[in-house]
């Protein structure tokens, strides 16, 4: 927190003492934030965009998680596919953008599609790492107990990939906003993507920054107010 | 001995790896009563566990027959050589969790005979190794078996500790009688748990000699 708040200062004074409509003091950022929500301009396409990164954010981790756990405990399936999730980590993500886009039309559709495949690779590798990890021991103590398949999956499977899961959330998160953004840039109408192309054509810096450090607020909120304290649940047996 | 409830026949089992083929137990068979405490003493990797695995029916990969005596597979109580507790699970859960049926009465009965009580609602991870034995050795109960398999679940304890939990796990059995296969390297602790002590020998593994031993343990001391 101290390290945003010396940031910040710094970029006051560097911003009172360059005067340019290029590097927008901090105080009047906040001020054109301030509009903006008043204006209701803000939260609604703060609001879409949210919805956006949510559906992309689902479907790229139930998918995600899906595949990489396959891939994890059986072999065959991993020969298969590892090239395939290799050559998707390796492809740009305005590349895909662009081709759904091109095959699919500039639709809603599209747009989520290409983010969640930007975000499914990674998923998948880090839920296969930890579908490999799973320990044997505990299985056949499962096995020996005679647990139910959802007993199992429920209490021995889920809690060992918690961790990659919420690895795989965090990182995801991070990952899909900023996708988002370009998708929208690119073929949506509205959102926060959509709103900053139309500022960077005016040049207005201020109220690119302004929609930037909104969002990047709300995501962090997720990131305090979800994420952070269901990894803590989760994990709270380690102490 | 009581009515039995196991033939085992064991012709041979081997496990291939890398180098080939490795013979580890030869013709062994086994006969075990209702109640009985059967130990099973020998070397290090002379098969003891390989033999449980199989009774247990985690390994089916051998030449042999496994004979119920005519009854279906019992319910079959395992303690691992390690703990192999759920760690994001309290130490009742883990008892509750090994249960087919909700049994939660037995669970508590059992947590108190070990003297688990004032650990039922803490996670493994701030147990002492004894106790997490204890906590295995209380989910294998917990089941009500018919067998239990015991693979040397107080080694590595220091000898107060040791002691102290093969009173409370006898203390367990009296209300709760059960036939149990016990493996050790400890023929004391053989001598003071079971009915009969057969050492086995290196491998192939067979059984070398059959020791009958006169136990005074047995008489009601409550229930669970």
């Amino acid at each position: 927190m101290g390290s945003v708040l010396v940031f910040l200062l710094a970029w006051q004074i560097a911003a009172r003492l360059a005067d340019s409509r290029l590097l927008p003091t901090v105080t009047s950022v906040l001020g054109a934030m301030l509009q903006q929500t008043i204006s209701g301009a803000l939260p609604w396409n703060l609001a879409i965009t949210l919805g956006r990164v949510a559906a992309a954010f689902t479907i790229s981790m139930l998918l995600g998680s899906a595949l990489g756990i396959a891939m994890g405990r059986w072999r065959q399936l991993d020969l298969l596919l590892d090239s395939a999730v290799t050559v998707l980590l390796n492809l740009p993500a305005l590349v895909v953008i662009v081709l759904l886009y091109v095959w699919f039309g500039l639709n809603e559709i599209a747009a989520i599609a290409a983010v969640a495949l930007n975000k499914l690779p990674t998923t998948a590798v880090t839920l296969r790492e930890g579908a490999r990890a799973l320990d044997p021991a505990l299985a056949e103590m499962a096995e020996s107990f005679h647990m139910s398949r959802w007993r199992k999956l429920r209490h021995v499977t889920l809690p060992q990939l918690a961790p990659y899961f919420f690895a795989a959330s965090r990182s995801g998160l991070a990952l899909i906003w900023k996708i988002v953004l370009v998708v929208e840039l690119l073929g949506r109408s509205n959102g926060v993507g959509f709103e900053i192309q139309i500022f960077f054509q005016l040049f207005d810096v201020k109220l690119i920054l302004a929609y930037t450090f909104a969002f990047i607020l709300v995501v962090q909120m997720i990131e305090w107010a979800v994420l952070q304290p269901m990894e803590r649940w989760a994990t709270r047996w380690r102490s | 001995m009581a009515e039995l409830i196991l033939r085992l026949h064991i012709e041979g089992k081997s496990f291939n790896e890398g180098l080939g083929e490795l013979p580890v137990l030869g013709q062994i068979d086994i006969a075990l009563g209702g109640r009985e405490i059967v130990a099973l003493v020998g070397p290090s990797g002379c098969g003891k566990t390989t033999l449980l695995r199989i009774i247990g029916g985690l390994d089916t990969d051998f030449r042999g027959t496994i004979d119920w005596c005519g009854a279906v597979v019992p319910r079959i109580g395992t303690v691992f050589q390690e703990p192999r507790l759920l760690p994001w699970r309290t130490v009742r859960q883990n008892l509750l969790l090994a249960q087919q049926t909700a049994n939660p009465e037995l669970a508590d009965a059992l947590l108190h005979a070990l003297d688990l009580t004032p650990f039922s609602n803490v996670f493994p991870a701030t147990l002492s190794l004894g106790m997490a034995r204890r906590v295995a050795i209380a989910r294998a109960l917990a089941i009500d078996p018919q067998l239990v398999l015991l693979d040397e679940p107080f080694v590595s304890l220091d000898p107060a500790m040791a002691a102290r939990s093969r009173e409370l796990v006898l203390n367990a059995w009296r209300a709760r009688p059960t036939a149990a296969l016990l493996v050790t390297h400890d023929h004391a602790e053989a001598a003071a748990l079971a009915d009969r002590i057969l050492q086995l020998g290196e491998r192939p593994t067979r059984v070398l000699h059959e020791i009958t031993v006169a136990q005074k343990r047995r008489g009601p001391t409550g229930s669970i």
